[in-house]
């Protein structure tokens, strides 16, 4: 476990000495705050349930450039090698790269606290529903994180990493309207794996330990993906 | 303190490693010698938990790298062979950071130990992807000594670096062997020559010999041989050599002496076992009228030992 760690340590480190992550955090925040003047001005409410609904959506495209070097470029370089001949695991080396996703993700998040920050500063907003928003914007975008890891322990490119894991968030984003075209219990399914569905109870003040189990089990589900990856390609 | 039995790794259909089975004790120098791939780095990788064996075990400091993965790669500091690196960390950084991973006891004092013996710690701050590629191998050689392992394995540890560095690289090896137990490769054969205490000469996944070098010398050496430097008709000289008592061969070679003309030949002369004929043959010059321009002992060098082994014994079976 404390391997984990050291190597998300290494990871965040890496991320900020590399500019990708400030050209992410800066795209993001100017994304955001367009979206939050815009919906602020035009529906007149101190509430962030209208920016939520469109970050997550900002998530869908940052989080494959956060998460296609994780596991890619290390197997590219050969680094992994480095990491693997020392007593490390590699449920470690996943975890850890893991964490430092999160850590990035913790570190736009609290970024974004200036957009409810205006909000008390000029009007009265209700607390419950923005805690329960962050709440559902910070596990959808967690269960993200953990199917970019995923497609990034699967190749040693990260382009493909990142069109990878695109292409598996779109098919989650979309696969509500997809199991109502299908129907029948394909269609259930294809329903029940939507991500919209699950978050939209979050910005209204609810927290349903369905959707948070909904999150945690991708997140869980992406990690010994990844890690069975990892292991996987040594027995090529 | 490494013993290896009958490993042997297919990759698919292919046969990297075949029956490799070698024992290194503790405080050897036991260099891995073969051409290119010819599964020098696949039983590195083996040995170092890195590749799991298709069959065979190996075990390393008294722990099966399978099964007791985590205590033997405790037990290894690992040189591997391309020396993969995060190229945005500094050398300090990235040694600390391995040194947090393999929980050295310490770990200020152990990096700079390491960096100072690897010759590196000038360059302590720099950005690893900043660094040329022979001091990229030094950080390299760092971090496998990192935390003073047991058991070093080192892929071709002086590949990439110049003459003066490789030299203080094979001393740097040489001067860890009392405590340590070493395996490198190469396929640089006066290498082993230099640093190691016993040799392994692998070739198409098989192990084709392994003594020391200078048995394996011995051993492949038949006969004497001497090149010998005439001005003077050829024929001649080569009629009149052949007539030296204990000479067993005489044939023009194809090496050159210093201040070479036209008339002058160089012949390589094979004469009986532990016969010196070098008195003999000045005698025979001399007689002739000609000039003996150069003799010394041809000694039979690994390189020709290694190419006969391969031949004998490395054909893809």
């Amino acid at each position: 476990m404390k391997n984990a760690y050291v190597v998300a340590e290494r990871e965040l480190k890496s991320f900020f000495i590399s500019p990708l992550a400030y050209v992410v955090i800066a795209l993001f925040l100017a994304m955001s705050g367009l979206l939050f003047g815009l919906i602020v001005q035009q529906s007149r409410e101190a509430s962030l349930r209208g920016l939520f609904s469109n970050v997550s959506v900002l998530f869908l495209f940052i989080v494959p450039a956060i998460t296609m070097r994780l596991l890619a470029e290390e197997q590219r370089s050969g680094t992994i090698e480095v990491l693997l001949t020392h007593p490390v695991q590699e449920w470690e080396i996943v975890l850890g790269k893991y964490l430092a996703s999160l850590g990035l993700l913790l570190a736009i998040l609290v970024l974004t606290l200036v957009f409810p920050a205006f909000l008390y500063a000029w009007g009265n907003p209700d607390t419950g529903p923005i805690v329960s928003g962050y709440v559902g914007v910070f596990l959808q975008a967690a269960a993200f994180m953990a199917v970019g890891l995923w497609a990034s322990s699967m190749t040693q490119n990260q382009i493909i990493a990142a069109v990878v894991t695109f292409g598996l968030l779109l098919i989650l984003w979309l696969s509500d309207s997809l199991g109502q075209v299908v129907g029948g219990t394909v269609g259930a399914i294809l329903s029940y794996l939507s991500v919209l569905n699950h978050f939209s109870d979050f910005p209204r003040g609810v927290i349903n330990l369905k959707d948070v189990v909904f999150y945690l089990s991708i997140v869980a589900g992406g990690l010994v993906l990844s890690t069975l990856m990892i292991q996987a390609r040594r027995l090529r | 303190m490494i013993r290896v039995e009958h490993l042997t790794k297919h990759y698919g259909p292919r046969v990297a490693v075949a029956d490799v089975t070698f024992h290194v004790e503790k405080g050897e120098i036991l260099g891995f010698l073969g051409p290119n791939g010819a599964g020098k780095t696949t039983t590195m990788r083996m040995l170092t938990g890195y590749l799991p064996p298709t069959s065979g075990r190996a075990e390393v400091n008294g722990f099966d790298v399978v099964h007791q993965s985590l205590k033997a790669r405790g037990s290894i500091g690992y040189l591997p062979e391309a020396v993969p690196m995060h190229p945005e960390m500094s050398v300090r950084s990235y040694l600390d950071y391995l040194g947090k991973l393999t929980g050295v006891r310490n770990r200020r004092a152990a990096v700079n130990l390491a960096m100072e013996k690897a010759r590196i710690e000038h360059r302590a701050k720099d950005q690893i992807g900043k660094l040329s590629k022979g001091l990229r191998q030094r950080v390299g050689i760092a971090q496998a000594l990192l935390g003073d392992p047991p058991v070093l394995i080192m892929d071709e540890p002086t590949s990439g670096l110049d003459p003066k560095q490789i030299i203080d690289t094979r001393n740097l090896i040489k001067s860890l062997q009392s405590d340590h137990t070493v395996v490198l490769s190469t396929h640089i054969l006066p290498e082993v020559a230099a640093t190691c205490s016993r040799v392994v000469i692998i070739a198409n996944g098989r192990v084709v010999a392994e003594d020391t070098p200078e048995n394996l010398d011995r051993r492949l050496k038949g006969a004497e041989s001497l090149l010998v430097a005439v001005r003077g008709k050829p024929e001649n000289v080569v009629a009149a050599l052949r007539r030296v008592p204990k000479v067993l061969k005489v044939e023009p070679s194809g090496e050159r002496t210093r201040g070479q003309t036209a008339d002058v030949h160089a012949f390589s002369v094979e004469c009986a076992v532990h016969a010196d004929v070098r008195e003999s043959i000045a005698q025979a010059v001399v007689q002739g009228g000609w000039g003996l321009l150069e003799m010394r002992q041809a000694q039979m060098n690994l390189e020709e030992i290694f190419l006969q082994l391969t031949r004998e014994g490395g054909s893809p079976s």
